[in-house]
């Protein structure tokens, strides 16, 4: 029972800024090239060990900026580690994250397909679920409109209700919840429920104390880079 | 690979290609008649320049030039506009992990899919001047479109992984391509360049591609040397294409 969902071993990332040296100084002057990119990195994680255990939810909190979103990133693939090694296991649900997520220009029910595709699920699946998705995202008649007319919490919805469908064994949310309102936030966190009796590891990023503490078995805490504490809630 | 895979793969191409579609041309209607009038447009323009106004010794030019143009425009699309494959997507590359380079692929098999449905506007003219597609095409039209196909898809990933590291980048691609597209015989033929400067035009890429597009248009027949070097020099350019991504892509999601 206790398996072992995520595990970090000894994780650094760094982040070079690598948008204020332009292609001119690479081709003409590489030897500053390297030097000013590694002046301009950024060490957002540091030396962090943890493990998740499947069907726990997982609490980050800290100040902004402390690395949480990183950890999130890293945990989903889409950001690779430095330094120390990261074994995950089982199938990942995309980052849930305030802003745009999916293609601005594609309607909300086009960006469902698009989505459930690249994480693994086959047309027919898709199809199957479609109904079910629109009606967990409560969008009604704007699954037909480009999202980019969406509002930051209709787009919260969409990518929740996506996320949430797509049978993820993992599920990372970062901060989605401040967006959506009172009833949504309710249907989240029950379905959030729901999903940690049947096993689904979570990991929650939340500046909300009541929910962090409400969901999560276990919080960590975390300043610049580095982990302070993991504590039981 | 297994199944499961292939299925997956499959599924990801169509759903990002028809993404691409939509997104680019809003329908795709619309998009048929821009990959037509372009090459099209460009072909009166120098057919009035140097068939009338500077008078060039070429016969049946507007065959020529048409027979060039549409193979060059599905190239040089693929490329300006696979630059913007990894950064139009970014949202997509920062939340979920999946094989990047599918993006690219996508924008080149778009381009693909609208050179291959031109092609019947080939055959017009080719009608037009009493001249009649041979059986040949049927081996020889597949046999080009392959190194067409990966010479694009391999400058492309180049390109788009380039892209999201140097933003500038973009508008070198530009003047890059404007450079190429005269380096390469696609408004003159090779015999018209002097000697001295034939070497220069003979190791750009895209011109043994060129040469034998028109040869299968205009005299459905094909150059194998140029056919081997076009092969050559596609694997060649994928080789290097993957490499600068497989190095690069390890970052996407942080710089984007
Ligand atoms: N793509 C990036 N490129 C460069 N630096 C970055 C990038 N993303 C984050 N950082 C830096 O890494 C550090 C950690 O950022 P991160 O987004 O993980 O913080 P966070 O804990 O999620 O903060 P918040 O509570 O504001 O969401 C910050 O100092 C930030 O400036
Ligand atoms: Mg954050």
């Amino acid at each position: 029972m206790s398996e072992t969902a995520i595990e970090f071993n000894h994780v650094q990332k760094i982040y070079y800024l690598y948008t204020s040296i332009g292609f001119k100084e690479l081709l003409l002057h590489p030897i500053k090239y390297r030097r000013e990119k590694r002046k301009r990195a950024l060490i957002a994680i540091n030396d962090i060990t943890f493990s998740v255990k499947k069907g726990e939810a997982f609490g980050l909190t800290g100040p902004n900026g402390s690395g949480k979103s990183t950890i999130l990133g890293l945990i989903a693939g889409v950001l690779k580690p430095d330094r120390g090694t990261i074994k995950t296991n089982g199938r990942i649900a995309p980052l849930l994250e305030l802003g745009a997520g999916f293609h601005p220009e594609l309607t909300g029910r086009e960006n469902i397909v698009l989505n459930s595709i690249i994480l693994g699920m086959t047309k027919k699946e898709v199809e199957k679920k479609m109904d079910e998705i629109i009606e967990f995202s409560e969008l009604g008649d704007f699954v037909d409109q480009p999202i980019r007319t969406y509002s930051s919490g209709m787009l919260a919805r969409l990518g929740f209700s996506v996320a949430v469908h797509i049978d993820p064994e993992i599920l990372l949310v970062d901060e989605i919840l401040a967006v959506g309102d009172e009833n949504f936030q309710k249907k989240c966190i029950d379905k959030m429920m729901s999903f940690k009796k049947n096993g689904v590891t979570i990991v929650f990023v939340s500046h909300s104390t009541d929910q962090v503490h409400k969901i999560c078995d276990r919080v960590a805490r975390l300043e610049k880079g580095k982990l302070l504490s993991i504590e039981n809630a | 690979m297994d199944r499961k895979t292939l299925i997956y793969y499959f599924d990801l191409i169509t759903v990002l290609t028809k993404k691409e579609i939509k997104v680019r041309y809003k329908n795709s209607a619309l998009g048929y008649v821009w990959s037509i009038a372009n090459p099209l447009m460009y072909a009166i323009i120098f057919y009035f320049v140097f068939k009338i106004v500077m008078k060039f010794n070429i016969k049946e030019y507007s065959l020529f030039l048409i027979s060039g143009l549409f193979p060059w425009q599905w190239i040089s699309n693929s490329i300006t506009g696979g630059a913007n494959s990894f950064i139009g997507n970014a949202s997509l590359i920062k939340k979920v992990i999946f094989p990047r380079f599918f993006l690219p692929l996508a924008q080149v098999l778009n381009d693909a899919f609208h050179f291959i449905v031109s092609i019947p506007v080939i055959m017009v003219f080719l009608l037009f001047y009493h001249r009649v597609p041979s059986l040949n095409w049927f081996i020889y039209l597949p046999l080009m479109l392959i190194p067409t196909f990966l010479i694009a898809y391999g400058f492309s990933l180049l390109v788009a992984s380039m892209n999201i590291f140097f933003r500038d980048f973009q508008y070198i691609i530009g003047l890059i391509m404007t450079l190429l597209f005269y380096l390469t015989p696609v408004f003159y033929d090779m015999s018209f360049v002097p000697k001295k400067y034939k070497n220069l035009v003979l190791i750009n890429p895209f011109t043994p591609l060129i040469t034998n597009w028109r040869e299968l248009f205009m005299h459905n027949n094909l150059n194998f040397t140029n056919y081997a070097l076009s092969i050559l020099y596609s694997i060649i350019v994928l080789v290097i294409g993957f490499a600068v991504y497989k190095k690069l892509q390890v970052r996407f999601a942080e710089v984007i």
